[in-house]
């Protein structure tokens, strides 16, 4: 029992549940500014809870404790795993108990409650909302094993604490294809388990494209507060769980206090940082059509599968795998021609093309082009992927 | 002195007791004395099974008894193990049998053949011989082929599922006979211990000719695809104190018997063995899930999970076998140790699953989910421990069935240490399907508890359903109790598990060390506090409470929850009347865009009732009605008033009394 790992739970809890509700105001605020908009400022959505922690509560009839115990366990399984995951420090007396698996399955948890709930309503909206959450979460669930098991083989564990650590003490282990198709896969799970584009619109208001949205249309004032907060949770300690795993660097392994502030620090500005690229990517996406998200899933899927199959020596089944691939790749492209191509089946209001429109799009295809011209700088990754496929 | 011997002797004495009563008692007495004496086999097993569990071993030789091969019977602890979750299972199924048979199903067949059915069930893993094993197995398909059909009168569907046990059943049989006549043949004795003592000397082919047909016969009886085509057929059809015994005890001997013969008898493998286990298993596991999640019916629905659990304990046994044969015999006992565990985990939720979904058709009479629903306030313990129930079997913490998935997954990750490309492709290919599996088990159950019991009846039956007799609720209660002490203390498991890994000749030393109320795995690292996570999922609860009690509407007046209208204050969404708009029920959204492509994406399952306009608006609620209305999808016309063309799907709240709540959604699972 150290008493800075105590205190490194207490803050990053602390800063989790404080942070998040700004975290969903930063994201909103770069969609508004490169959409063009002013936007309401980050503090938005911490104004729009106090808003409506002072509303009467309001049950639908004929609800029972599903309904109403659903949000506090989403905003329960949240604090449970902030409290688990090691974002500030590995050396925590909980960290024994910060298994990867039990945080996968705490994190569905919450979502199958949430679920229960939607169905609980009695409504069209709330069946279908549920019906698709829980198609997404099947898909999602296991992705994130997948990414659990990739991760877990270099650390030999699937505790949380000895993964982080392991990688901060050797920081090769990361830089290797499969931890890079880890990191890829976990950032798709992240996009569908917090309802994000493209698989889930969270600013949309037709009912009928909703997911996540959908299955809380009835609640309001203090349980969607709730809600609100445990959906900010998920997506704060996701992407944070997401910063410890890939860049470790700055997480105390010891038991100062200067590095446990400064791991502190760094969790928020890493946070913020991966939330304003999701926001700013977020721009550039439509929506799936909901019978495509099990490709996007399934394309993360595939990602993990191939990684242990490199692992593995099986460069040549993975080859197989990649080949159908390219095949399922093709068919979806010929798909999506007809989306693009032909003429647009009514007269639409045109769209402003400004400047903050062009530049991060001229910026992304710059980038492109660069990775196409030379991979300098992703030389040595490539290196390594060969000598890992060859043996 | 033994306490096995004595135990099992008062299993024998009270399933006469009971089959005697069956057959001589009036009807109505029938019931309770039959199942008083079932649950007396089933609690004597119990004690027999948790004896041998402690460490003791019993084993007998009744050379008189069956002409020229005469009884043998032992027990060890991997027999104590099924011994006593048969037992368990047994007792809770007996006393939830008492009110469920009461009515229809108390004719003296039934009756008589139900103490005979879980007495094999408790002796079948003590079957010490070839010729005691294949007749304990017979009498048990015996009896519970004639329990199946025992309401073949009432429904055409119990016949057919009749014929298919029977078949199918047979052909394990035929199969099993083969492998054990093989098996006997060569090893030179038909005793278990001279099958051990020969298999040694046994040529590779005839061992494995030995294993796969053996692996053929008890993989049909675990529900293993492609031979499980009986299990979702014969399940939901016989009664359901029945469905729950086959279920859980009845499947798992055939897990039994994969792991008695390959580990025990056969004495491992070659690494073909497992990897032919962990495809069967996997294959299994995600099959069965996948025709749970689209089944509509409640008990096909169990049954599909149960072929689904019966995949992943294949898939422990079989990587336990692969562990084996790459020579790493701890990570062996951990695979084994975790598919043992989840026998009893599944047991205790599936046995549970099966009560209650035998409670609702007592209750309504269906078993269809879709015509469901809305039980929740007519049978709210029912409900209850379905749920209790289906949290174990979708495999999330604080549930007993992630506890068992966890050590699976632990032992699976850790396998990685074992050289070779087959284990390297075997078992990301394993880990991805139980994840998969666990996934779509959320999906189904989310389904059964939402659809089946949530929101409103759909039916008229579900109307009327009452909660169930007092009787049903205890056995019921058996079970949810048995998941919660699972689910939180599984580390008082970990020596008795350790002790049945051991008798398969597993080298287990100490492979998981209980205590401290948590499971801890040595030598790798790994540890899980179950208890630990459900009080602090309990404690982070109540800020939260605590945050929404100090909002000030609540601190003004402490309103009922639930919602009633409430007059000073309509609900924001009403509290200016609609717009006189053509469609004033598309106010509440804020969108005006042109009419969607509704027919790609229509709320309603039924072909929905087209309103008027003036309906319409006539159902769209000024102030009467509040947002806390239940609404039900309805489709109005167009804004541009064209009826019929390209209707816009708008959500109205119409007041429950204007129309039957099940005429316009038959499900809201889509």
């Amino acid at each position: 029992m150290n008493l800075t790992g105590t205190a490194a739970v207490a803050a990053q809890v602390g800063l989790v549940t404080a942070g998040a509700p700004w975290l969903a105001g930063l994201m909103r605020q770069v969609r508004a500014r490169l959409e063009g908009r002013a936007g309401p400022g980050i503090g938005q959505p911490w104004r729009d809870l106090r808003k409506q922690l002072r509303k009467q509560p309001v049950t639908a009839t004929g609800t029972g404790p599903a309904f109403r115990t659903a949000p506090l366990v989403l905003v329960a399984t949240a604090l449970v795993v902030t409290a688990l995951v090691p974002l500030a420090s590995t050396r925590t007396p909980v960290s024994g108990h910060a298994d990867l698996i039990v945080v996968v399955a705490l994190l569905a948890l919450g979502t199958v409650a949430l679920a229960l709930a939607g169905l609980d309503t009695g409504t069209a909206f709330g069946g279908m909302g549920a019906s698709r959450e829980m198609t997404v979460a099947a898909l999602v669930e296991p992705t994130l094993l997948m990414s659990v098991f990739a991760l877990s083989i270099p650390a030999g564990s699937t505790n949380l604490a000895d993964i982080v650590s392991g990688a901060v003490h050797d920081p090769g282990r990361l830089a290797t294809p499969t931890g890079l198709l880890a990191a890829v896969a976990l950032l798709a799970v992240t996009v569908a388990e917090t309802g994000r584009l493209p698989v889930d619109n969270p600013s949309t208001h037709l009912e009928l494209t909703m997911i996540h949205e959908a299955m809380v249309l009835e609640y309001s004032g203090p349980d969607l507060a709730l809600i609100e907060l445990g959906a900010q949770l998920r997506l704060t300690v996701l992407l944070g769980l997401l910063a410890a795993l890939f860049t470790p660097w700055g997480i105390t392994t010891g038991t100062g206090w200067a590095a446990l502030a400064l791991a502190l620090v760094l969790l928020a500005a890493k946070v913020a940082l991966l939330g304003s690229v999701l926001a700013a990517a977020e721009v550039f996406l439509a929506k799936i059509r909901l019978f495509r998200v099990p490709e996007l899933l399934a394309g993360a899927s595939e990602l993990a599968i191939a990684r242990a199959g490199f692992a593995a020596g099986l460069g040549w089944a993975v080859t197989v795998a990649l080949v159908l691939v390219l095949v399922a790749f093709a068919a979806l492209t010929g798909r999506s021609a007809r989306m693009l191509l032909g003429p647009p089946p009514e007269p639409a209001t045109p769209v402003r093309f400004g400047a903050s429109v062009w530049l991060p799009l001229l910026a992304g295809l710059l980038a492109c082009a660069a990775l196409g011209i030379t991979t300098a700088p992703l030389a040595d990754l490539l290196a390594a992927a060969a000598s890992i496929g060859g043996h | 002195m033994s306490a096995i011997a004595p135990a099992l002797a008062a299993a024998s004495a009270l399933a006469a007791a009971g089959t005697a009563a069956g057959l001589v008692l009036p009807e109505r007495a029938r019931p309770a004395a039959v199942g008083a004496c079932t649950a007396g086999v089933g609690a004597a097993g119990l004690a027999a099974g948790v004896a041998a569990l402690g460490g003791q071993r019993w084993s007998a030789s009744l050379p008189d008894l069956l002409p020229l091969a005469g009884v043998h019977l032992a027990v060890d602890a991997l027999s104590g193990l099924f011994i006593a979750v048969s037992g368990g299972v047994i007792v809770a199924a007996a006393v939830y049998g008492i009110g469920y048979t009461r009515h229809g199903l108390a004719g003296r067949g039934v009756q008589a053949i139900l103490p005979l059915f879980a007495w094999t069930l408790v002796l079948v893993p003590a079957g010490a011989s070839v010729s005691t094993f294949l007749l304990l197995w017979e009498l048990r398909a015996a009896s519970s082929l004639l329990l199946v059909v025992a309401e073949h009168r009432r429904r055409a569907s119990v016949r057919e599922a009749g014929v298919w046990y029977a078949v199918m059943t047979h052909l394990g049989l035929v199969a099993l006979l083969a492998a054990l006549a093989l098996f006997a043949a060569r090893a030179g004795g038909e005793t278990f211990a001279a099958l051990r003592a020969g298999a040694g000397g046994l040529s590779p082919a005839v061992r494995g000719t030995v294993f796969v047909l053996a692996l053929l016969a008890f993989g049909s009886k675990a529900g293993a695809v492609p031979l499980h085509a009986w299990l979702p057929r014969a399940h939901p059809e016989a009664p359901s104190n029945v469905s729950a015994l086959m279920s859980t005890a009845m499947v798992n001997l055939g897990a039994y018997g994969v792991i008695r013969t390959g580990f025990d008898l056969l004495g491992g493998g070659p690494r073909w063995w497992g990897l032919l286990t962990v495809a069967l298993g996997a294959v299994t596991a995600v099959y069965g899930i996948v025709q749970a999640a689209v089944a509509t019916d409640l008990k096909r629905l169990l049954a599909y999970s149960t072929s689904e659990n019966l995949g992943l304990v294949l898939v422990g046994v079989g990587a336990a076998l692969l562990f084996d044969a790459g020579g790493n015999e701890e990570l062996a006992a951990l695979a084994l140790a975790a598919a043992l565990l989840h026998v009893v985990n599944h047991a205790a939720f599936k046995a549970l699953l099966f009560c209650a979904a035998g409670s609702v058709l007592h209750a309504t009479g269906t078993r269809d989910v879709d015509g469901l629903g809305g039980l929740r306030p007519r049978m709210p313990v029912t409900t209850a421990l379905f749920a209790v129930g289906a949290l174990g079997a979708i495999a999330l913490p604080p549930g007993n069935g992630f506890v068992s998935e966890w050590l699976l997954l632990q032992a699976l990750i850790h396998g990685l240490a074992v050289p070779g490309v087959t284990t390297a492709v075997m078992l990301p290919v394993a880990i991805a399907a139980i994840a998969l599996s666990a996934g779509l088990a959320a999906a189904a159950f989310v389904k059964a508890l939402g659809v089946g019991f949530f929101a409103r009846p759909r039916s008229a039956a579900a109307m009327r359903a009452g909660e169930s007799p007092r009787t049903m609720l205890a056995g019921m209660g058996l079970c949810a109790a048995a998941c919660a002490g699972l689910a939180l203390l599984p580390g008082a498991l970990a020596d008795g598990l350790g002790r049945a890994v051991g008798a398969t000749g597993t080298d287990s030393r100490r492979i998981i060390i209980g205590g401290e109320l948590n499971l801890q795995l040595s030598g790798l690292t790994g540890r899980l506090a179950p208890l630990w996570i459900a009080v602090a999922l309990a404690a982070a609860g109540p800020p939260c409470c605590w945050c929404c009690a100090r909002s000030p509407a609540r601190r003004a007046a402490a309103r009922p929850r639930s919602g009633t209208a409430v007059p000073e204050r309509p609900p924001r969404a009403w509290s200016t009347p609609p717009p006189p708009s053509p469609n004033p029920c598309s106010a509440s959204s804020t969108t005006s865009s042109p009419p969607n492509r509704t027919s790609t994406s229509r709320p309603c399952v039924n072909p929905p009732t087209w309103s008027s306009g003036s309906a319409t608006s006539a159902k769209c609620p000024t102030g009467s009605s509040t947002a806390s209305t239940p609404r039900s999808c309805d489709r109005s016309p167009a804004p541009d008033g064209r009826p019929g063309a390209s209707p816009t799907a708008a959500c109205t709240a119409i007041s429950g009394t204007a129309s039957p709540p099940w005429s316009c959604c038959s499900s809201p699972w889509r």
